[in-house]
């Protein structure tokens, strides 16, 4: 088992056959990840021969490496135990508070003999108020836990958990015990928390940091929620983690620049009256006018219909343009806003889709009462609504993934990947705003369209995971 | 509450005396504090000029560092340093969430201060100054800094 943490790997996880861009990985309940913790310390509590509290402290103090724990404790027995607050003089003597004479505290500058004091073997020592103040505010305020240091100056001494059973009260001892039981997670390299707010679960991945470059773990916990196991963000494949961390920066960085153009709002192309989006699809058909056109590159609809892809492809322009410096500062604005301007679009409507979908939740009940479908009928609705949400975050990131792809003789199959999708995907964003009367007779063909996004999907991810795996994509970056 | 007590005394100390080159300006409430120091030592970077500091408390002072800035006006300049960018903002460990013990107090971080001008041979700016005084909206307890060399 190794560097492992050592949960026995389970089958319940397995997946018959796996694609290019999926990454393996196990969820873990707060029970088994104490569970696991508990038969680590008996384990190391044995080899030692130390009782599993003492054990505990001295796993936690070593960051969770046993076998460096076992390795230093072999070597060098006292020192390993003196570090951690657990030696000789302090089990005979433990910590307690005391009155001394002549004290100051050289915290709050109070003194007088009546004054109840502390200090750990460092001799640093001060006054009970200030040392609850000081550690509480460690413990509330800045989530500390297994590392809070003696308040004196330059002092390394940790303040061990007898200590700080005897300064703190109840309230302040059970967010440590929490926060002492989250840095078994955090103290592993292959676990990580759920980022998803007050999700307790962490999953299980081998990948490391150094294999970031190649591979984007994407990982699925029991909660539903869809995150990066190397940097914690929302799912964002295609875009490896060094991409989106520059991308988004980038976008905080232009933001002002860029608003503009992903406001909500547009002006009609033909009589410019104004028109707000909101509809997941790009399909748009002005109230005043009725003219119809691709809210994307505000063409006229007829003539794009089918021929999406001019639509997803920047067109590079001619080098006498570039040579003209002005113009080559404008030419890049122009670039970045070309994909953010997409990146943007699938967010927003990603938004809306959701909110339309809530929406319609309300009236699949409606549809289950004046037709004869059952609720398991009107599921469609849902998968649909999902497959919309998942591919529109993929083609979200295609659009930073190809901000900084440089071409080679691989960026076309991508780009026709990334039109196919993005062309599956507004057919069925524009068939799922539909009024709920056509819904009905709509079932058959929106389940097709839905299976034929997520399949699209799947072919653009795998595509992209191989060539990243085997280093066949260029980057104007370097990742 | 917490800070009051402890400034509270800090205040009577610093009344009945202060290290030379230190002079307190104003000291009206718990929240805010000015300060002047000038480097006593003949370093020709810093001849002949004072430099005024504000301190910010929060409550939880001194548990909590106070907020510590170089201010400007017309008879006070930021003074020349690696670690000061010309806004004011110290990149200095001992005022960060890690470098803070609760036993510093105004007078010892004024007097890290003046050995921090007076040991300094190099009149210039942290490198990047520029950018950072230009795109900075964060107040100094939020930025992280990273400590190229604690000595300085
Ligand atoms: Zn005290
Ligand atoms: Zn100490
Ligand atoms: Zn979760
Ligand atoms: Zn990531």
């Amino acid at each position: 088992m190794e560097d492992d943490v050592g949960f026995e790997s389970q089958d319940k996880d397995i997946k018959p056959t796996k694609h290019a861009y999926e990454t393996d990985f196990i969820v873990y309940g707060p029970q088994e990840i104490e569970q696991h913790q508990n038969e680590q310390i008996k384990e190391v509590s044995n080899i030692l021969g130390q009782p599993p509290e003492s054990t505990a402290i001295l796993l936690r103090h070593a960051r969770w490496n046993k076998e460096r724990l076992i390795d230093q404790y072999m070597e060098k027995t006292e020192e390993v135990l003196e570090s951690a607050g657990l030696d000789e003089s302090a089990i005979s003597h433990p910590p307690r508070l005391e009155r001394v004479k002549r004290f100051m505290c050289d915290i709050c500058c109070e003194d007088g003999p009546k004054l109840d004091t502390f200090a750990m073997k460092c001799g640093h020592r001060f006054c009970v108020d200030c040392y609850r103040q000081y550690l509480s505010t460690k413990i509330k305020g800045e989530g500390e836990a297994a590392r809070i240091k003696c308040p004196g100056d330059g002092c390394n001494r940790i303040v061990d958990s007898k200590s700080l059973d005897i300064l703190v009260k109840d309230d302040i001892r059970e967010r440590y015990k929490d926060l002492l039981t989250r840095t078994y997670v955090e103290d592993k390299e292959n676990l990580r928390w759920c980022p998803a707010p007050d999700c307790g679960y962490a999953v299980q991945c081998a990948v490391k940091d150094k294999d970031l470059p190649r591979i984007v773990p994407t990982v699925h916990c029991t909660c539903g929620h869809f995150f990066c196991f190397g940097c914690s963000l929302n799912d964002h494949q295609p875009a490896p983690c060094s991409l989106v961390k520059k991308w988004l920066k980038k976008c905080e960085d232009d933001s002002e620049t860029a608003n503009w153009i992903s406001a909500n709002t547009k002006e009609c192309p033909k009589c410019n009256s104004t028109i707000e989006k909101n509809g997941g699809c790009n399909h748009m058909t002005c109230r005043k006018c009725r003219h119809e056109f691709c809210w994307m590159c505000m063409g006229v609809w007829s003539e794009h219909g089918t021929s999406w892809y001019n639509c997803n492809r920047f067109e590079e322009r001619s080098g006498s343009e570039a040579r003209d410096a002005q113009a080559k500062s404008r030419q890049s604005l122009e670039r970045y806003l070309h994909y953010y301007n997409r990146y943007a679009n699938h967010e927003q409507s990603a938004k809306l889709d959701k909110d339309i979908y809530l929406k319609t939740e309300k009236k699949m009940v409606q549809l289950q009462t004046t037709s004869k479908m059952s609720w398991i009928e009107v599921q469609f609705l849902a998968a649909a609504s999902q497959a919309l949400q998942q591919c529109r975050q993929t083609l979200k990131w295609t659009y930073a993934f190809a901000y900084y792809l440089a071409r080679n003789n691989l960026t076309e199959i991508f780009e026709d990947n990334q039109k196919d999708l993005e062309m599956a995907v507004e057919n069925l964003s524009e068939m799922f705003e539909k009024p709920i009367d056509q819904l009905q007779s709509l079932r058959g063909d929106m389940m097709d369209k839905t299976a034929y996004c997520t399949k699209r999907r799947i072919i653009l991810l795998n595509d992209t995971a191989e060539n990243l795996k085997s280093g066949n994509w260029e980057f104007n970056v370097s990742l | 509450m917490f800070a009051t007590k402890r400034l509270g005394k800090e205040l009577s100390k610093m009344q009945s005396g202060l290290p030379n080159g230190i002079e307190l300006i104003k000291a009206d409430d718990f929240k805010e504090w000015l300060l002047d120091i000038r480097v006593v030592d003949a370093n020709p970077i810093y001849q002949g000029e004072v430099y005024r500091i504000k301190f910010m408390f929060s409550p939880n002072y001194p548990i909590e560092a106070p907020e510590v800035v170089f201010v400007q006006d017309e008879s006070h300049p930021i003074p020349y340093h690696p670690h000061i960018y010309s806004n004011g903002i110290i990149c200095l460990d001992l005022l960060d969430r890690t470098g803070w013990s609760p036993v510093h107090n105004v007078e010892s971080v004024c007097i890290s201060l003046q050995s921090m001008l007076t040991g300094n041979t190099k009149k210039e700016r942290p490198p990047g100054d520029e950018n950072f005084v230009r795109s900075n909206t964060q107040r100094p307890r939020d930025i992280n800094f990273v400590f190229h060399d604690p000595h300085v």
